[in-house]
């Protein structure tokens, strides 16, 4: 048997499945203290680089599951949804992302940490986000081109550097021990 | 509430960075896709305005996208956030941590904080309606997927995020 387990005709067990991982989710962020903005945005300013930490681990132990999965045929990648690359909206929206998040100090998925665990600075978050988006999406006709714009589809880094899908995935868990290591240092020379 | 407990550490970041793999590799196993945070609030805004102005809705390259299939309300995402606001309250419940409060340092008025929160939530919006998903649905779930377009706003957004930083100081201390 192969994963994905649940397939696209059942919707019903696709959404038990939805609240499933997101109470996996929201639990692993509020213990990780991503909940609090102080907290989270000590990253920008060197003083609690926790936000590098919990993402940059969440990102290598997912990708090596779905490495080590896919190669003893145990998930089937080609029906894995891969996020599709744009690149000139996403440079675009990446920059404007992060200027909103240093001022609003909590993500979206980090606003509903916030908001469910009583703090109203992450329901202010929330409201923002959800009015920009209705903004942003009557807006978004005007600027079709720009949106459609760079698009390469399912691209990964191995299509990108020609690079095999396992070299690529050891020279991430390389960057990510570096990264961990410099961000010991750094926090021990900051105290 | 509970006001009177003192709240419990926060866990180790690896730790709790590892759980979140975990979680979001039983994502990709179970049903084929990552996590996510910004879709949910783009299909309600669909739904939104599908209700009020329907032809204006399926006219944006952003909401079009929510209103086939299942529609807006059925969406995956929005049962997978409602899931994020119940794991949060019961980790955070079980921990002592509970608290109505404003985060915000002691400098900064309580208005201007909930007006700069707003703010923000408005221009990440806009970012992410623009690069098709946020911190969870491009950086953490196309990363680790190797998508080119997820690790290219991975970086970007931190690296913008860290640029301005210092000039919003006064935000923050």
């Amino acid at each position: 048997m192969s994963a994905p387990l649940i397939g696209d005709g059942s919707l019903g067990a696709s959404l038990v499945a939805a609240v499933a991982v997101g109470l996996g989710f929201g639990f692993a962020l509020e213990r990780a203290g991503l909940g609090s903005a102080r907290k989270l945005i000590g990253q920008f300013y060197g003083r609690d680089l926790a936000v590098m930490k919990v993402m940059f681990s969440a990102l290598t132990v997912a990708m090596l599951g779905v490495f080590w999965l896919s190669r003893f045929g145990l998930l089937d990648l080609r029906a894995v949804y891969v996020p599709l690359t744009y690149l000139w909206p996403q440079l675009f929206g990446g920059l404007l992302f992060g200027a909103g998040l240093v001022v609003a100090g909590l993500c979206p998925g980090t606003a509903c940490v916030a908001a469910a665990t009583g703090r109203i600075d992450g329901v202010f978050v929330l409201l923002g986000f959800l009015a920009g988006m209705v903004g942003a999406g009557l807006l978004l006709d005007r600027f079709a081109a720009f949106y459609e714009s760079g698009a390469h589809g399912a691209w990964t880094l191995s299509e990108l550097t020609g690079l095999p899908y396992g070299v690529v995935v050891a020279a991430v868990v390389v960057l990510a021990i570096a990264a961990f290591a410099g961000a010991e240092w750094f926090e021990r020379r900051v105290r | 509430m509970n006001g009177q407990r003192t709240p419990r550490a926060y866990a180790d970041p690896y730790l709790a960075g590892a759980g979140l793999g975990v979680v979001l590799l039983a994502a990709f196993v179970l049903v084929g896709r990552g996590l996510g945070a910004s879709g949910a609030f783009a299909s309600t805004a669909a739904g939104a305005v599908a209700a009020i102005a329907p032809e204006r809705a399926a006219a944006s390259p952003l909401f079009s996208h929510y209103l086939e299939a299942q529609g807006p309300w059925l969406e995956w995402l929005n049962f997978e956030l409602a899931g994020v606001l119940l794991g949060a309250w019961i980790s955070a419940a079980l921990a002592g941590r509970l608290r109505m409060a404003v985060e915000r340092p002691a400098a900064l008025a309580r208005g201007s904080r909930l007006a700069f929160a707003f703010g923000g939530g408005v221009a990440m919006a806009a970012g992410a309606a623009l690069a098709r998903g946020c911190t969870s649905g491009q950086a953490l779930t196309g990363g680790a997927l190797l998508s080119v377009g997820g690790w290219l706003f991975l970086c970007v957004a931190f690296a913008a995020a860290h640029a301005l930083a210092p000039l919003v100081r006064k935000l923050w201390t």
